[in-house]
């Protein structure tokens, strides 16, 4: 059989995007006469969509929300990979600690939020607080695990060039750990974005948790469900960009890995 | 031997040393007590509890919708994961859907979740199944993917049925997925049973931890917390042990044992 040129990315192409269109499809159709009160028309839901997210909601509600989730997840990525570049050096301090870090990760970040309450007021530190006090864990414990797992060879090698120092720090600790630290990144953002939402269900005034919370309590249900369309879009935006970022960082350890299969 | 217990008294070390820490940053004035009650009173809260009936029955509630929620996701994961990831058409047709599905952050459905069911327990189970069930399905995909093409070649060769070849060939193989994605999924669903009972409904430690923090009892509120993350490591813990015994027979298991 000959084969068009192209017909191969044609089949792909179709692979990707076949499944989704044909959900929407149903979707659409399905939903098109429904005067269910809850379960609203899809072109409802798009049409409460675009008003209610592109309009001003975008800048006092979305954007804040992201904000929060960017600056706890930054302070996050700081704190835990410093605390596990130290704790993951010295096998005296893992052992001291390591229990007291299983208990603190082991407890559900939302069950923390009445605690964190009694501290930081009800302003959006409180909120950044909650989002760090969840984010913090993966990374942390991966950290600790992937200096943990520094080659010995490299390590010896280092002390014999007497590599010290922030080098040292930079290009045997951390880039030997850089795997795992991002696997734990990946993980935290997942929690970022759920502690994101959660952070704002109560005793707030904007948000897009508190939004879609607002909509569900009036019975506007097309507004509440185009929320949960947002979350959903937002989930996947985010974890797109971690991808890309992933690659960029983890380029040469992708590369190494794949030649290593080849051979 | 003196030397392999070391870790274990640094570890009791470092967790009375912690409880000594909170007991006296309040006892010193650094914080004020009515926000953080010294390690002795939570204590002592939790001891009083521990001999009644409501916490005890609160860790039950959780512990079974835990378990429900994690049973009904993990039975969805293993057998549409098994079915997807043996046929080539169905693995490369879904798997953008899947990607675009599973970052969704299960608290979206939150509010759908309290519409549909309302506060009780069916609304808190709608998140956790969802949350635990990508976790499996990823895992046992994977899993059923990495059927060694030798051995696939060989079974074939051998005329296996289709029932042999899921027990002999593709059951060895995803297993040691499967039990890892099992451990990941109990995680993540213990988190939103609690996160469910907190904002959903249901009775549990969620429910109670509100109650506690509402009314004003903060270290009946610390306790609380502290007996989720014990249930947390418990799980942990248990399922760790289930991958011991379910890939006793794995090089990567057998190799940790010193012959």
């Amino acid at each position: 059989m000959t084969k068009l040129p192209g017909w191969q990315g044609l089949q792909r192409v179709a692979l990707v995007l076949g499944l989704p269109a044909v959900l929407v499809v149903v979707w659409w159709f399905a939903s098109a006469d429904s005067d269910h009160l809850v379960f609203r028309p899809l072109s409802e839901i798009l049409v409460a969509f675009r008003e209610t997210w592109l309009g001003p909601r975008l800048v006092e509600d979305v954007l804040p929300s992201l904000s929060r989730l960017a600056r706890g997840y930054a302070a996050s990525v700081v704190l835990g990979v410093g605390l596990g570049v130290l704790v993951g050096w010295s096998r005296t301090l893992r052992a001291l600690l390591e229990p007291v870090l299983e208990l603190l990760r082991a407890i559900p970040p939302p069950a923390l939020i009445p605690l964190i309450g009694l501290f930081a007021g009800l302003g959006d530190s409180r909120r950044i607080v909650i989002i760090i006090a969840g984010c913090v864990w993966p990374i942390l414990l991966n950290t600790v695990e992937g200096v943990r797992a520094v080659d010995e060879v490299l390590a010896d090698t280092c002390r014999s060039y007497r590599v010290r120092g922030l080098t040292r720090l930079r290009q045997l600790v951390l880039r030997s750990a850089s795997p795992q630290i991002m696997t734990g990144a990946r993980q935290a953002l997942a929690i970022g974005i759920i502690l994101m939402v959660i952070s704002e269900l109560r005793g707030t005034v904007h948000g897009i948790g508190f939004s879609v919370e607002q909509f569900q309590t009036s019975f506007r249900y097309p507004e509440m469900w185009s929320g949960v369309l947002l979350l959903g879009l937002l989930g996947v935006a985010l974890a797109l960009l971690f991808r890309l970022a992933d690659s960029w960082i983890l380029g040469w350890y992708h590369g190494l890995r794949a030649s290593n299969r080849e051979r | 031997m003196a030397l392999s217990l070391r870790p274990l008294w640094l570890g009791v070390a470092g967790l009375v040393g912690f409880g000594a820490l909170l007991e006296l940053v309040p006892r010193l004035g650094v914080v004020d007590d009515r926000f953080l009650p010294p390690t002795s009173r939570i204590l002592s809260v939790l001891a009083e509890q521990a001999g009644a009936g409501p916490l005890w029955s609160a860790v039950g509630n959780t512990v079974l919708t835990w378990a429900i929620g994690l049973a009904l996701a993990v039975a969805a994961a293993v057998v549409l994961g098994v079915v997807i990831g043996s046929v080539r058409f169905l693995r490369a047709a879904t798997a953008s859907t899947i990607e675009f599905l599973r970052p969704i952050p299960s608290v979206a459905w939150i509010p759908a979740a309290l519409v549909l069911y309302g506060p009780v327990r069916a609304g808190t189970l709608l998140i956790v199944v969802y949350a635990a069930f990508w976790q499996m399905l990823v895992q046992v995909l994977h899993g059923v993917a990495d059927v060694d093409p030798v051995a696939r070649d060989t079974a074939y060769s051998y005329r296996l049925g289709r029932w042999a070849r899921v027990r002999w060939l593709t059951w060895p193989t995803a297993l040691p997925y499967a039990v890892t994605g099992l451990r990941l999924a109990a995680t993540v669903a213990l988190i939103l049973t609690v996160t469910g009972e907190l904002f959903i409904g249901g009775p549990g430690l969620g429910a109670e931890i509100l109650r506690a923090s509402a009314g004003g009892a903060v270290p009946l509120t610390y306790a609380l917390v502290l007996v989720t993350g014990l249930l947390g490591v418990a799980a942990n813990l248990l399922f760790r042990l289930v991958e011991r015994r379910a890939l006793a027979w794995h090089p990567a298991v057998r190799g940790e044992v010193p012959a």
